[in-house]
């Protein structure tokens, strides 16, 4: 089988055509995303340059680096959060299936119900855990049993059974792991296609985390998940294909961009890397 | 070994001498503020109890022919009390969307650059001193607009006052609600945004709900103040005490009350003279409760987003 | 499941061409929004429009040298003019150091005790008290009580009082944004806490302080009611001398030829409004530029 990621220290623009290694076979699918060349700059700096990797449908893909790596810059790029920020502006080819993300005549709008996020920090509405799920129902139209849909979402976020007393009780009565699969159940509940997660889990306790993880295993039968994570054990524990990205100086300004390292089966990635920066960063040398 | 002349003279007090005399004179300025109110109190008071010797409560309070100095002199504050509230209504009526529009505007929608401008541009509305804009309702208002828009409009009425009013006050809302739906946290807005609704939605379905506290009080200030106000509604709404709900008449408030028996000859100690201090609580009274009720809405449901 | 499978993934019914954030709900939605906007700054720009055309032709020398008349065309507003510069001066004198004294007192000296918010209390409380009531408390307490009469310096301290909420909590932002470092680095070499402020906190905080005095006097420059109430006078035909003289001021003077019955004392009330509104941004632009000039970012 062809290996991944020959991407050494002092060959810059070295890449090669990828291919997907997928776990098991018999799912041999079209990658959900395709990214080409992609850049994301913010004004005139580049916050990451030349990302070239396949993501296949459900699996759970992490993107893991150190701090300005531009993990989580790419992994808002594909779903178009980007957008809200100004000056921001991608360069290169996104596809999701078939189309071009970027396409002028794709919604934003539209993108952002197919492919949902949960962010760093839980970030629940300030209304009743009912709402907070139904306010997405709602605005995508799903509005046909919406006492059902908040009950599938929340048992599929793990949350139903400690919940279903009270359903009118403020989001912000819950624990911090909680309200972080509050998240999730509104997230799942307009049925995306993908679920991006940025570092889903670095505001939570141990416990915690460790039931989101679990959750993400039940979640990716039905969804295709890319996480951003800096926590090395946990892609190590949840994701099939790992994505390392480091910085680089760029040019003549102490600015740093981030690069993609080395896109592997994980692993393969976490005990026998390709790149010597990999290698570095998962024991420990440096980030 | 501990050496006695490194901690001599620990004890002893560094502050020169004159200081204790500086700290009482500061402290002295800040118990003016107490002295101030004590004063507001004490003069309303004294007057007002005095006024409240010669007319029944009852005939102040549910009295509806204010003549104070007409004989019979009948002392019901009904009409100036109906003025204030019609005037303040249609004045709530103009400002609370116009002002809270254009706070949703430049808190959701408007660029820096475009919030850069008009931001100053609403404090200098909110700086033009009231006499000016009576002005304006009674020679630009009433004339150009309402007597050739809603007919039997007389040349002092409610209506230009009440516009006035609420012209006054929309810098206020504007900008009170503008601070409350700042104060929301960017991550509610993108957890919004990132399940596909638009900016239309976050703002009215989750903005606003969330910030609501702020807007209420935003809301009740702006009340209370345009019920304090004085030369708008005495100029543009004359000065003949009305019971009527028919905003084009003419109809006198209870600040244009004041104003108005500022102005003339009455003697002091006369009850016409004690009138107007028995107004003058009842206006610190209600605006008082209306200040008060807007800080407890704001500290009540602060905690409430995070 | 009672709910549907999710759609299969296809993605080409992403690129509709359509957007909801341009959809006509969403595009009429944002353009109500605008019109409100507007329509409060397109009234002032009327306004200011249409004082200057009714005022700008009545403004000449002899508006501002003559004495108020019972003729429009010989209407001036030199008493007026003369006694508004008399109480701004009275006034910034005598709130300056009482309210900076208590911002001071309350911000660097006062312990964290009931006491003090009583006093916090008291300056929100007093800030949203109607400037009508104001005058009362002058009449009351300067006129009559201490017998001061109606005079320009009872109507000073009157409005003193009504700016004195405005000056302490300006000058205690200005205060409280004065870093904390400068204080430690001049207790830190023995200086007592009333050195530290005076030769410190205080020179660091002035432009602030600066700022929000002219707030104060803007505010109180415009104030009309309050002065009314405690006896300022309607029809002036002498020019104030000192401090214990009757007055008018200028909102006074507009106020009153507003309401005069001929149609050209209207003219003569825009010119006062023009100079009244001219002083105004005069304060302002200067407000601008201390901040502008002398603000330290920390």
């Amino acid at each position: 089988m062809p290996r991944l990621g020959n991407l050494l220290a002092d060959r810059r623009n070295e890449t090669e055509k990828r291919t997907i290694i997928l776990p098991d076979q018999s799912q041999a699918t079209e990658p959900v995303f395709r990214l080409e060349d992609v850049s994301v700059y913010y004004g005139d700096f580049r916050a990451v340059r030349d990302v070239t990797l396949d993501i296949a449908q459900h699996q759970i893909t992490a993107l893991i680096g150190p701090s300005g790596c531009g993990k989580s810059t790419l992994i808002r790029v594909l779903n178009r959060m980007n957008d809200l920020i100004p000056g921001a502006r991608v360069e290169g080819k996104v596809v999701y299936h078939d189309q071009d993300l970027y396409d002028p005549a794709v919604d934003p709008v539209e993108v952002r119900r197919r492919i949902g996020m949960v962010f760093q920090r839980p970030n629940p509405f300030p209304k009743s855990i009912y709402e907070n799920i139904a306010f997405g129902l709602r605005v995508n139209g799903l509005t046909d049993d919406i006492d059902d849909r908040v009950e599938e979402a929340l048992k599929a976020a793990a949350l139903w059974e400690e919940v279903k007393a009270d359903l009118k009780k403020s989001a912000f009565d819950l624990s911090g792991g909680q309200q972080q699969r509050l998240c999730i159940a509104r997230a799942v509940a307009v049925q995306p296609d993908v679920i991006l997660m940025d570092e889903p889990c670095s505001a939570l306790d141990p416990i915690s985390t460790a039931r989101v993880e679990d959750l993400m295993f039940a979640l990716k039968d039905r969804y295709s998940i890319v996480i951003v994570t800096h926590n090395m054990q946990q892609a190590a524990r949840v994701s099939e294909m790992t994505a390392f990205f480091t910085t680089e100086i760029t040019g003549d300004d102490e600015r740093r961009t981030g690069v993609l390292v080395e896109y592997d089966r994980t692993e393969t990635l976490f005990t026998r890397p390709s790149d010597e920066r990999t290698e570095a960063y998962i024991t420990g040398r440096f980030g | 070994m501990a050496d006695q002349s490194v901690t001599a003279g620990l004890t002893r007090s560094r502050a020169r001498p004159g200081e204790a005399l500086i700290k009482i004179l500061l402290r002295l300025c800040a118990v003016v503020v107490l002295l101030t109110t004590v004063g507001i109190v004490a003069s309303l008071l004294f007057e007002t109890v005095e006024f409240f010797r010669d007319v029944g409560f009852g005939e102040y309070f549910t009295g509806t022919t204010w003549a104070p100095t007409f004989k019979p002199a009948r002392f019901g504050v009904l009409p100036l009390v109906a003025a204030t509230f019609l005037i303040t209504l249609i004045g709530a009526v103009v400002a609370f969307p116009l002002g809270l529009a254009s706070a949703i505007y430049l808190s959701e929608y408007a660029s820096n650059r475009v919030r850069k401008i008009v931001k100053p541009i609403l404090e200098i509305l909110a700086g033009i001193p009231t006499v000016v804009l009576g002005y304006f309702a009674l020679t630009f208002i009433t004339p150009t607009l309402l007597q050739k828009l809603v007919p039997g409009t007389e040349v002092f009425n409610a209506l230009a006052a009440g516009i006035a009013v609420g012209i006054m006050i929309i810098p206020m809302i504007a900008s009170i609600s503008e601070d409350a739906m700042r104060a929301v946290p960017q991550s509610l807005r993108q957890g919004a945004l990132a399940m596909g609704a638009t900016r239309r939605t976050v703002a009215t379905k989750i903005v606003v709900p969330a910030a609501l506290s702020g807007i209420a009080a935003a809301f009740i200030l702006a009340l209370s103040r345009a019920i304090g106000e004085t030369m708008i509604v005495t100029i543009a709404g004359g000065l003949n005490p009305t019971l009527s709900a028919d905003p084009r008449q003419s109809m006198e408030t209870m600040t244009a009350y004041i104003v108005q028996v500022s102005l003339g000859d009455t003697p002091a100690g006369s009850t016409a003279y004690k009138t107007i201090f028995a107004l003058g609580t009842t206006l610190f009274v209600i605006t008082l409760a209306l200040n008060t009720l807007s800080y407890r809405i704001v500290r009540r449901f602060r905690e409430k987003y995070e | 499941m009672s709910v549907a499978a999710p759609p299969a993934p296809s993605a080409t019914s992403l690129a509709t061409g359509r957007r909801a954030e341009r959809s006509v709900r969403a595009l009429t939605f944002q353009a109500v929004l605008l019109m409100c906007l507007s329509v409060g700054l397109m009234t002032l720009l009327v306004l200011l429009i249409d004082v200057f055309r009714d005022g700008v032709g009545s403004l000449n020398a002899d508006f501002l040298n003559n004495l108020d008349s019972r003729f429009a065309r010989r209407a001036g507003i030199r008493p007026a003019l003369i006694g508004t510069l008399w109480l701004m001066g009275l006034v910034a004198v005598i709130s300056f150091p009482i309210g900076v004294g208590a911002a001071i007192w309350l911000e660097e000296f006062a312990p964290k005790n009931k006491f003090t918010a009583l006093i916090d209390v008291n300056i929100a409380n007093l800030a949203g008290v109607p400037s009508i009531v104001y005058g009362l408390l002058g009449l009351a307490a300067f006129v009559r009580f201490m017998h001061m009469g109606r005079t320009v310096l009872a109507g000073a301290l009157t409005l003193v009082l009504l700016i004195l909420p405005v000056i302490i909590v300006s000058a205690r932002e200005a205060l409280r944004a004065v870093p904390d470092s400068i204080r430690h680095g001049a207790l830190a070499v023995g200086a007592t806490t009333w050195q530290t402020v005076s030769r410190h906190t205080l020179p660091a905080a002035i432009p602030g302080i600066m700022t929000g005095m002219i707030l104060g006097l803007s505010r109180a420059i415009g104030e009309t009611a309050p002065l009314i109430t405690m006896g300022a006078l309607t029809y002036v035909n002498f020019v104030p001398t000192g401090p214990l003289d009757r007055f008018t001021a200028m909102p006074i003077q507009i106020f009153n030829w507003t309401s005069r019955p001929q149609a050209e004392f209207q003219n003569v009330a825009a010119a006062g409004i023009i100079l009244l509104l001219g002083a105004l941004l005069l304060m302002n632009a200067v407000a601008v530029f201390l901040r502008n000039r002398y603000e330290r970012r920390w």
